[in-house]
């Protein structure tokens, strides 16, 4: 019986299909799904901020989406993935109020979002797909299997990326 | 700046002092809440814990709970936001009260005349929470005009997460349940810049 591995806030983990894995109510923070789709490893990093070089307390890797990816990588390839196959999909990055103060903060979601393609890009990991933007919280399922991305949204219907 | 400040950094006598701090702000928005109603309104005492973002969502029931954020940006001699959170059934409860009937009880959706209404809670409570902060530190504190998302708890809380994010790897959240003929839990999340956890503790000669 497949299971579904739970990630929560400043946190990832990998999967092998037939399970999945999951992340709940994403709001500024992304959503960065990998796999390998022949030894079907995958993996799930839930970062919030977009860049570990510009803030002094970064002990938590998993808490940027720069040093998260390059945590999340490891550990698959520590796995089985193989390094030059893998694949990503990317969800969240939403702007939750109509404002959101402060220069460090401003457009925080978009700006994880951008760090993630950048920081693929960077890596050489092809980005198939995403779901980004706009004002609302987003809970993600991702099966390694066949690589979709389940997007759920309050009051929306279910999406496949 | 004091680099020393971080929340990773906190004792427990400091966390005490946020908890005495949250205990008379809520009590104060409870007071606010009771004559908005014009009703009695207990308070249970509230609870204050440092939790691991990871732990976040659990702490409120889950992240997929939907609650009504409202948002405001502070400024002043404390710079940073608050945030006043409530679960979907209580907002509902508490709009109703509010609107005397006049609401529809079975909508999904709040309409725009509902959402209204839970701004201006939201304004009311945290204000009476930042007065007392205020008076009690005697520190100039100024919100502004709330901002409100009605979504899943946990895309809700990212916001205020990511701004503690910046200081450490924990959050702090201060969690006040109120009863009047139903049991209301609300949060306050108070998230001071590093310089204003400085400014917080120091007048009350904690530093």
């Amino acid at each position: 019986m497949a299971n579904i591995i739970k990630v929560g806030m400043a946190d990832l983990n990998i999967c092998k299909a037939p399970d999945g894995i999951t992340t709940l109510g994403l709001g500024s923070c992304v959503g960065v799904a990998l796999r390998d789709p022949v030894t079907k490893i995958g993996g799930l990093l839930h970062a919030m901020l977009p860049d570990s070089t510009v803030i002094k307390n970064n002990t938590c890797v998993e808490k940027f989406v720069d040093s998260g990816l390059d945590e999340l990588v490891k550990r698959m390839v520590r796995a089985g993935a193989n390094r030059s196959r893998l694949e990503a999909k990317l969800a969240g990055g939403a702007q939750m109020f109509a404002f959101q103060r402060n220069s460090d903060l401003v457009k925080v979601g978009e700006r994880n979002a951008e760090a993630a393609r950048k920081k693929l890009r960077a890596m050489r990991i092809k980005l198939l797909s995403e779901d980004c933007g706009l004002n609302y919280g987003r809970t993600v399922i991702y099966y390694p299997e066949t690589g979709i991305y389940v997007i759920k949204a309050v009051g929306k219907p279910e999406k496949n990326i | 700046m004091n680099d020393n400040l971080g929340l990773d950094h906190i004792d427990s006598g400091y966390l005490d002092v946020l908890k005495e701090i949250g205990n008379i702000g809520a009590g104060n928005a409870t007071t606010a809440l009771a004559q908005m109603l014009q009703r009695k309104v207990d308070m249970k005492v509230p609870q204050a814990d440092l939790l691991e973002f990871r732990d976040l969502g659990e702490a409120i029931g889950g992240e997929e709970t939907i609650m009504a954020g409202v948002y405001m940006v502070v400024e002043g001699d404390i710079r940073g936001s608050i945030m006043f959170l409530l679960e979907k059934e209580s907002s509902r409860h508490l709009v109703n009260q509010m609107l005397g009937g006049m609401g529809d009880p079975n909508a999904e959706e709040f309409g725009e005349m509902e959402i209204s209404v839970l701004k201006e809670i939201g304004n009311i409570m945290t204000g009476a929470y930042l007065n007392s902060l205020s008076d009690l530190t005697q520190l100039k504190i100024f919100p502004s005009v709330p901002e409100i998302a009605i979504d899943m708890a946990g895309a809700i809380l990212s916001v205020p997460a990511i701004e503690f994010g910046v200081l450490g790897d924990k959050i702090l959240m201060i969690q006040t349940r109120f009863t009047d003929d139903m049991a209301i839990d609300g949060y306050f999340i108070l998230v001071p810049d590093v310089d204003s956890y400085h400014k917080i503790m120091k007048s009350l000669g904690m530093v």
